[in-house]
């Protein structure tokens, strides 16, 4: 039997590292090892490397190289921002905005800071995981320090409005910071005409190397270090710099902005057709997430009657990646909170499932997944309690 | 993640399906914790002769239900009651400890439908009498 080619449609979780960006990391770990901080040749061949990585990052975000801080990843920057803000504008308020819908390395920093005496709103979303702007401006308070709320949604996938909620923030002069992990090299953005103050990016989820990420904090934003150690980072991030990473991220990122539409039409049609050809064959089948504002690869969907996990196991038995809402793959007993956030029924939530696609896949794997997905499904209606109490009603799709 | 044994169980699942006119039908689980079991028993002579189950959830959820059916087959009802959450686990070649509860599910699945033949037959309902036992390990409960 010919050997099964691997299906990746979670390019979210993360995504394979391009071999161009492969080619300028190995020098950085063979011969320009040398650490940054010391005097001699190599070292200055490294120092040389970061700072050429700080100017393709600022680049790709309309920031200028000095607002560029390399950390470890997408959590690092997070975790950064907000406690970072938080704790150097203690004297000015205690109130922090957010959302309900954040990866957790926002909310559970969050609620590491509630528990030290800071208060927090989460903003509700609605039935698309939009958050609206009125809401945000109704939230702010002579306390507000500080907003977070991500720029693309992980899990369904919907981009928010965030020039308008930073023109909110800015008109309080409230700090604002997004986590834009998901939206880079998949949005165009621009730090200063979208009234970002900070904002956290991680170079394995546009073909980069894990392990590294960075934090645009804006010129003059008040901010607390989070590693303390060594004066690296213009002393404000400590610790021995990830050389090839970070010079992996600059050509990761340079590459992912340079043509962000190109791009984007490629992966959206694959995207569509995908989206098409499911609803249009499974029966009982609904969309998460909003039809027009969401990122060009993602397809959130639930299946009504069956379990997520359930899927993924025949769907990876088929050579097909793909991830789920439902609680049985988390170690938790509650569904995804995001799916919840934007009402969908928990019995619902945990019949999601998400494929995301990215430069891994081809019109074939659309047509593999088209050809596989229905017959998982079926399978395990088949085999649902839930199913025949629906009486295996073709209903419609929402 | 999952065993051999539990991998074999959830892709050729033994005993799905509904059996006409059971002696014993027993539903337990909940759709808002993700997991449902519908366990279908026909009785002769006080021994199983056939079980089915019709199972909404996750890979664990669907081995549990497939192992306990097979593992009661054949079985005087006694001895069916007797079946353990951890014995199904075992037979599987044990569960994850966040799965655990899959197997107590089918342990409670069997014991439903067990009784649910006894009052029909007008008989007394046996009282679940290790309640409190079952190996949950680092089991988590659904509160819905």
């Amino acid at each position: 039997m010919e050997a099964q080619r691997t299906i990746y449609m979670d390019h979210s979780a993360t995504t394979f590292v391009k071999p161009e960006v492969v080619d300028v990391m190995i020098p950085y770990f063979t011969k320009h090892f040398g650490n940054p901080s010391s005097l001699y040749g190599i070292a200055r061949d490294s120092k040389k490397a970061i700072d050429v990585a700080r100017v393709q990052t600022a680049k790709a975000l309309g920031a200028d190289p000095y607002e560029i801080y390399f950390t470890s990843g997408g959590s690092e920057s997070d975790n950064w921002a907000i406690k970072g803000v938080a704790l150097a504008n203690r004297k000015r308020g205690n109130h922090i905005i957010t959302t309900r819908i954040e990866h957790h390395a926002v909310l559970h920093t969050c609620q590491f800071l509630e528990k030290e005496g800071f208060d927090v709103t989460y903003l509700p979303v609605d039935q698309y995981g939009l958050v609206d702007p009125s809401e945000l401006e109704k939230a702010i308070t002579e306390k507000t320090i500080l907003i977070s709320i991500m720029y693309a949604n992980n899990e369904i996938g919907t981009i928010e409005p965030i020039a308008d909620l930073g023109a909110i923030a800015r008109k309080h002069k409230v700090y604002f910071h997004t986590d834009a992990v998901q939206a880079v090299g998949n949005i165009p953005i621009d730090v200063k005409m979208q009234n970002i103050d900070l904002l956290s990016l991680s170079a394995h989820k546009f073909y980069g190397p894990k392990g590294v990420g960075a934090l645009y904090i804006k010129k003059g934003v008040r901010i607390e270090n989070l590693i303390h150690g060594g004066g690296q980072e213009r002393r404000r991030r400590a610790g021995t710099e990830n050389i090839a990473g970070i010079v992996g991220l600059g050509k990761a990122i340079e590459m992912a902005t340079a043509d962000i539409p190109g791009h984007n039409a490629k992966i959206r049609s694959m995207r569509d057709r995908l989206i098409k050809g499911v609803l249009d064959t499974i029966p009982n089948t609904r969309l998460n997430g909003h039809k027009e504002k969401r990122l060009p690869g993602n397809f959130n969907v639930s299946f009504e009657f069956i379990e997520g996990e359930s899927m993924l196991l025949w769907l990876d038995d088929a050579g097909i990646c793909a991830s789920t809402g439902s609680a049985c793959t988390s170690g938790s007993l509650e569904p995804s909170h995001v799916l919840l956030a934007t009402g969908l029924p928990v019995e619902i939530s945990h019949g999601s499932l998400r494929l995301t696609l990215g430069d891994a896949n081809t019109d074939k794997d659309v047509d593999r997944v088209l050809d596989v997905l229905p017959k998982v499904v079926k399978k395990l209606r088949d085999m649902s309690p839930l199913y025949y109490k629906s009486g295996k009603e073709g209903g419609s799709n929402v | 993640m999952y065993s051999d044994t539990v991998m074999d169980h959830f892709k050729n699942p033994r005993n799905v399906g509904e059996i006409e006119n059971p002696d014993g039908v027993g539903e337990v689980g909940n759709p808002v914790c993700g997991d449902i079991m519908k366990i279908f028993l026909k009785i002769e002579n006080n021994v199983v002769v056939d079980a089915k189950f019709k199972t909404f959830g996750c890979g664990a959820a669907i081995a549990s239900s497939s192992m306990a059916t097979e593992l009661v087959r054949g079985k005087t009802l006694e001895e069916a009651w007797e079946l353990s959450n951890k014995a199904v686990a075992e037979a599987l070649d044990g569960l994850p400890p966040v799965k655990m509860h899959c197997s107590v599910l089918a342990e409670e699945g069997i014991h439903k439908a067990i009784n649910d033949y006894r009052v029909k037959k007008g008989l007394e309902a046996w009282v679940e009498k290790n309640s409190h036992s079952h190996d949950h390990s680092e089991d988590l409960t659904c509160n819905h």
